[in-house]
This record gives C-alpha cells, sequence and structure tokens, in this order.
C-alpha cells in the first residue's frame, strides 16, 4: 500500500502540491485527474522519490520512502514513464531486462533467472514475439506495453503510470489500460495512473483523485468525483454526464455555459447559434 | 481447441534462451575474438611497416627472442631490433591503449549526455588534460610527486573542466544534453587557448611536447617504461569498470526518470562516471596529446556491430579503437614519409566527414 499525507511541494515560488493525501490499497486503481499544469506528474514523482516534497510523508507498506535506498523503492515499486532511448538502438528485450537492475548484484550469476523473469513478462503483455526487434521499430501502443513489461519485470507490489494512453488510438487505449486493471485484480498490485482522459478514467478506476492547482478538489469513487460541480469549475468547460445501463459517459462542450456574451451574441442572431446543444 | 493446439507447441516462454541472449552473446563472442586476432595482426603490420620495412619473419624472430628472454640478441640485425622493440613496439602499443581509451570514454559520455555527438573532446575534457599537463610542464615537476606528474595533473585537469562542463550544464538541478555540449565546446576552447599560452610562456625549453603536441596529438614520444604501463593499466581498469556499469548506462541513456526507476541515482552515477572518464582521458592525453574524433566515432560503428546495449558497445568500441588508432598511426608515419604527421590530422580527416554523416540523419526531434 502507498499512502502520502499533507504532500507540499514548490519549484522556487511556484507551490505546485498543497497538502496532497491519498492511498491505494493492493488490488486497487486509483486514477489521478486534473487539468494541465494541477500537480499530477509532481505527486506521482513524490510517491517514488524522484522528488522530496517540502512536507509531508509518504509511506511504503509498512516504511516511509527517506528510509529507504533507491535501490530497495526500486525493488517495491515499478513506474512507467514516458522516456525513450532516443537515438540509441536498444532491442525490446534490453529494455525488459533492465526491469532486474534493481537486482543486480556484482556477479551476474541469476542472468539466465532474469531472461526467464523478463521472457514472462513480455509474454504477459503479448509482446515476446518482438523480444529481438529494435525498440524504435515499434508503435506507440506497443512500446507502452514493452514499458509496461519491464515494469513487470521489477517484480514489485506496486505501479505507477504517468498517461499510458499518450499518443494511442482507442483500442490501445483500452488494452493498455484493460491490462492494467488486470495486474491490480490478478496479481494484487496497488496501481496509481495519471489520466487525462475523464471517460477512461470511469472505465478503468476504482477510485479517482481530482487535482486543481496541487489541491485535492475531490476524492472518491468516479461516480462521487466526476460530477459536474467539480468539473465544471477545474476544467472551465460545460460538462454533461449521460446515465447509461452500466455507468455514465461525460460529454463536453467547448462553449462554457456561463460565457455571457456569447449567449447575447446567440440572442442577437440566432442563426449563429451552435448545433450541438447538450 | 485452441488449447491442444498450445499444447502440442512448447510456450514461447518456457524454451531456453527465450530472448534469444544466448544466441546474441555467441554472435557478439565472435565479434569479440575476430576483432582481438585483428589487433594482433594489426600491431604486427604496424611494427613491421615504416620508412625501414622489416620482413614478418625478422619481426616474429624478434618478438620471440624478445619475450622469452633467449640470449640470440647477438645474431640479430641490431638495427632492426632497435626499431622494432624499442621503437615502434611501445608505440604500437600506446596506440592501441590510447584508442581504446578514448573509444570507450566516448561511448560511455554519450550514454551520460543522451546525445550521440559528445565525446571526451567535443566536451573539453580533452582540452582541461592538456592544461593540466602544460601547466605542469610550466610550474615545474619539482612537486614530489615524480615521474608521473604529467598524469596525475592532466587528470587534474581533465576533472575540473568536466566538473566546470556540468556545473555550467546545470540548470534547474537538471542537466541538458544541448547545454552541456554547448558548455563543453565554450570551456574547450578557452582550455585550448590556456594550454597554448602556457606553452608559449614556458619558452618551449620542453621541445619535444610542443602545442602542435597539445592540440594534435601523436604517439612519438612512446618508450617502454612506467608512463606507458600506466596507460595501458588505467584503460583496462576504465574498460572493466564501464562494462561491468553496462546496464546502468543503458539506463541514463534512456533518461534520468528511468535511471531512478530503476534504482540508479542519476546525480551521483553521473559523477562516477566523469571521474573514471576524467581519469582515463588524463593519463591519455598525457602520453599522446588530444586526439579528436576517436571518442566520438568509434561508439557508433561498434553499436552497428553488436547493438546498443552497453555491455557489448563498451568493450567492442575499446577494440575497435585500438585497431583504428593503430592504423591512423601507421598511416601518420608513412604518408609523407620521412615527414611524420600529427595523428589529429588523420583522425580529423576520418572522423569530420562520420560527425556530418550524423548531424544529417539526427532526427529533427532531437
Amino acid at each position: 500500500m502507498i499512502s502520502a499525507s499533507g504532500i507540499s511541494f514548490a519549484y522556487g515560488n511556484r507551490k505546485v502540491l498543497d497538502r496532497v493525501d491519498l492511498s491505494v490499497r493492493h488490488g486497487e486503481v486509483l486514477g489521478i485527474v486534473g487539468p494541465n499544469g494541477s500537480g499530477k506528474t509532481t505527486l506521482l514523482r513524490a510517491l517514488y522519490g524522484s522528488l522530496v516534497p517540502s512536507t509531508g510523508t509518504v509511506h511504503l507498506d509498512a516504511s516511509t520512502l527517506d528510509e529507504l535506498t533507491a535501490r530497495q523503492i526500486a525493488q517495491t515499486v515499478s513506474v512507467v514513464v514516458q522516456e525513450t532511448p532516443g537515438d540509441l538502438p536498444l532491442l525490446v528485450s534490453d529494455m525488459v531486462l533492465l526491469g532486474r537492475t534493481p537486482y543486480r548484484r556484482r556477479s551476474s550469476r541469476s542472468a539466465d533467472n532474469d531472461d526467464q523473469i523478463a521472457a514472462d513478462a513480455l509474454d504477459r503483455v503479448g509482446m515476446l514475439a518482438s523480444a529481438g526487434k529494435g525498440f524504435d521499430e515499434l508503435s506507440g501502443g506497443e512500446r507502452q506495453r514493452v514499458l509496461i513489461a519491464r515494469a513487470l519485470a521489477q517484480q514489485t507490489t506496486h505501479l505507477l503510470l504517468d498517461e499510458p494512453t499518450n499518443h494511442l488510438d482507442v483500442r490501445y487505449q483500452h488494452e493498455v489500460l484493460d491490462l492494467v486493471r488486470s495486474l491490480a485484480r490478478s496479481s494484487n498490485h496497488a496501481v496509481a495512473v495519471i489520466l487525462h482522459d475523464l471517460n477512461l478514467a470511469a472505465t478503468y478506476c476504482d477510485r479517482l483523485l481530482l487535482l486543481n492547482h496541487g489541491r485535492v478538489v475531490a476524492a472518491g469513487t468516479p461516480s462521487e468525483v466526476l460530477v459536474r460541480e467539480h468539473l465544471e469549475p477545474v476544467y472551465q468547460i460545460s460538462v454533461r454526464r449521460l446515465e447509461l445501463d452500466d455507468g455514465f459517459q461525460l460529454v463536453f462542450r467547448a462553449a462554457p455555459r456561463w460565457d455571457h456574451q456569447l449567449r447575447n451574441a446567440d440572442a442577437v442572431d440566432p442563426g449563429r447559434r451552435t448545433t450541438f446543444r447538450p | 481447441m485452441k488449447s491442444t493446439i498450445a499444447a502440442a507447441r512448447p510456450a514461447e516462454h518456457l524454451r531456453a534462451d527465450p530472448l534469444g541472449r544466448a544466441r546474441r552473446r555467441g554472435r557478439n563472442t565472435v565479434w569479440v575474438l575476430t576483432l582481438c586476432l585483428l589487433l594482433v595482426i594489426s600491431l604486427l603490420m604496424a611494427v613491421a611497416l615504416g620508412p625501414v620495412t622489416v620482413a614478418p619473419g625478422t619481426v616474429a624472430e624478434l618478438l620471440v627472442s624478445h619475450l622469452g628472454k633467449l640470449d640470440r640478441r647477438n645474431t640479430l640485425d641490431a638495427t632492426a631490433s632497435a626499431i622494432v622493440w624499442d621503437v615502434r613496439l611501445p608505440r604500437a602499443l600506446l596506440g592501441a591503449a590510447v584508442g581504446a581509451g578514448l573509444a570507450m570514454c566516448g561511448a560511455a559520455l554519450q550514454a551520460m549526455v543522451r546525445n550521440m555527438l559528445a565525446d571526451p573532446y567535443l566536451l573539453g575534457i580533452n582540452s582541461g588534460a592538456s592544461s593540466g599537463a602544460a601547466a605542469m610542464i610550466l610550474f615545474g615537476v619539482g612537486l614530489g610527486i615524480g615521474e608521473h606528474a604529467l598524469s596525475v595533473s592532466a587528470f587534474a585537469g581533465a576533472l575540473i573542466a568536466s566538473l566546470l562542463v556540468y556545473l555550467i550544464a546545470r540548470s534547474a538541478g537538471r542537466v541538458t544534453s544541448m547545454r552541456l555540449l554547448l558548455a563543453g565546446v565554450a570551456i574547450g576552447y578557452a582550455l585550448t587557448a590556456v594550454t597554448s599560452f602556457l606553452i608559449f610562456a614556458s619558452g618551449s625549453t620542453e621541445g619535444a611536447r610542443s602545442v602542435m603536441f597539445w592540440l594534435l596529438g601523436s604517439l612519438a614520444l612512446a618508450t617502454w617504461g612506467s608512463p606507458l604501463g600506466v596507460v595501458v593499466i588505467v584503460v583496462l581498469f576504465t574498460g572493466t569498470i564501464l562494462t561491468l556499469w553496462g546496464r546502468r548506462l543503458d539506463a541514463l541513456a534512456i533518461g534520468d526518470e528511468t535511471a531512478h526507476i530503476l534504482g540508479i541515482s542519476p546525480a551521483r552515477f553521473r559523477t562516477q562516471l566523469l571521474v573514471i572518464v576524467s581519469l582515463c582521458i588524463g593519463v591519455v592525453v598525457a602520453a599522446s596529446g588530444s586526439i579528436g574524433f576517436v571518442g566520438l566515432v568509434i561508439p557508433h560503428l561498434a553499436r552497428r556491430l553488436v547493438g546498443a546495449a552497453h555491455v557489448w558497445a563498451v568493450p567492442l568500441s575499446g577494440l575497435l579503437g585500438a585497431i583504428f588508432l593503430v592504423w591512423a598511426d601507421l598511416v601518420a608515419r608513412t604518408l609523407l614519409q620521412p615527414q611524420e604527421l600529427p595523428i589529429g590530422i588523420i583522425t580529423a580527416f576520418i572522423g569530420a566527414p562520420f560527425l556530418l554523416y550524423l548531424i544529417r540523419r539526427m532526427h529533427p526531434g532531437s
């Protein structure tokens, strides 16, 4: 379990996080949502010790983060971030084997075992057949799955993901999040994931944390958090929630409802009305 | 139906060697052995060829007699013996060690800076080493460090230059590779000027190590003795360490955040890398001056042969760098014979077009 209490952080004078609390239990998926610049990535980095908050503590199971070495943290928490090797033509197998780094000792006796663990991880995300390919030859969805395989090869009990659906088409968005949720369910991982798409967050997360200007605006189940009263002030956009048999769907409209100027313009010239009226 | 097919065929991940790594290891080992053989052949060629060509049979005989400590020297040609054993062999060995050191440091720096155009020369580390060594020549050796004073001060110069570049390139706690390269170029220019100034100010009493030596490099000062031994030992040590750090280099080459995620402190690892690279470059430059482009070009060739993983790319860079510099020196010695060219001219002739080729191939985003 990861829990954070009273996390604050500032870049110089700019306050990015303001007394944020959160907890992720094993077997559940916590979604972190909020507009650009609301502090989502900073919060995630504080959870795995890449950034030390100015106040507050992060607990990983029984110990606090600052009691653990970088290596111990890497044996407990795996993270999926969007960093790719650029010009360096690493193979898929190289990428996944990097997940074994936290376990490396001076002698490489365990090398064969590492191969097996990495192969299992690749098999689990359906990418074993591509082990010998160059990472840069893969599509966006395949890369994402390889990065998740690397996280699996770390054999941790916690998984953090920073916008894993970025640049993916709809099919891969669902595939990746389905995989993430099944990890929480079948391997009892504690999972926290940053998502931009609120409908995806509603579908795949057990609980949500809505951030704005570094503060928690709302926390709870998707159906509690994703309501008009929370979303409209935070995103400055008009929101309508369509209740469906198996959940709900959010519909957004760019023109803010409280923009009186636009309304007046509509009144003067009815022909200029937009056709979409939620 | 589906399950019976799966049962009939062994699951792919339960095979021995599920990632095809053993096959790759086999292939890469063949490359290593081939290049070792090529290096030995290159060394023999370098010993045999030159203004005076020594027949292969004589070379073999000389080497055997010297290595076996056989007392047959009086039966052998004294001139050939002097040329092969006292002049050409130490020079060829120094060339191999210097080439290997420069190439392996280049590979490590390219991972560290996350830019395939990085190289100890471009990052100003060579110039720092030259300045350190030149300062030692000017201000005297009588500081009690003995005959290795030059290496020690070159190491200090390299370390100061690389830390300076690193600190200048840091912005808001993060190092960007563009700033690092530009800071390296600027510091490199400044320190090259310092070196030239120091040499001129010293009145050129140290005739053998001229400005030309520090700027373009030369292997002409090689002799049997402890400086050569130090270079060989330091280069072997650097190669071993960098190869052991192979996977950490892979992680750092992907990004700071990735390194952190895998339990590596990027800041600490970078400092460790800078220290070992400075040590290697310092010792190499003290012995051979500042030879450019080897560290830039060779790692790319090595990656072509064995892939990007540094566990293989570092040792392969070492071997290729050694072979490359032995041949470059052979060309430098023989092209305009009896006159000798600074070796840096040869490496620049080959390296500069390659650099242009890399720039043309760079991704627009990187």
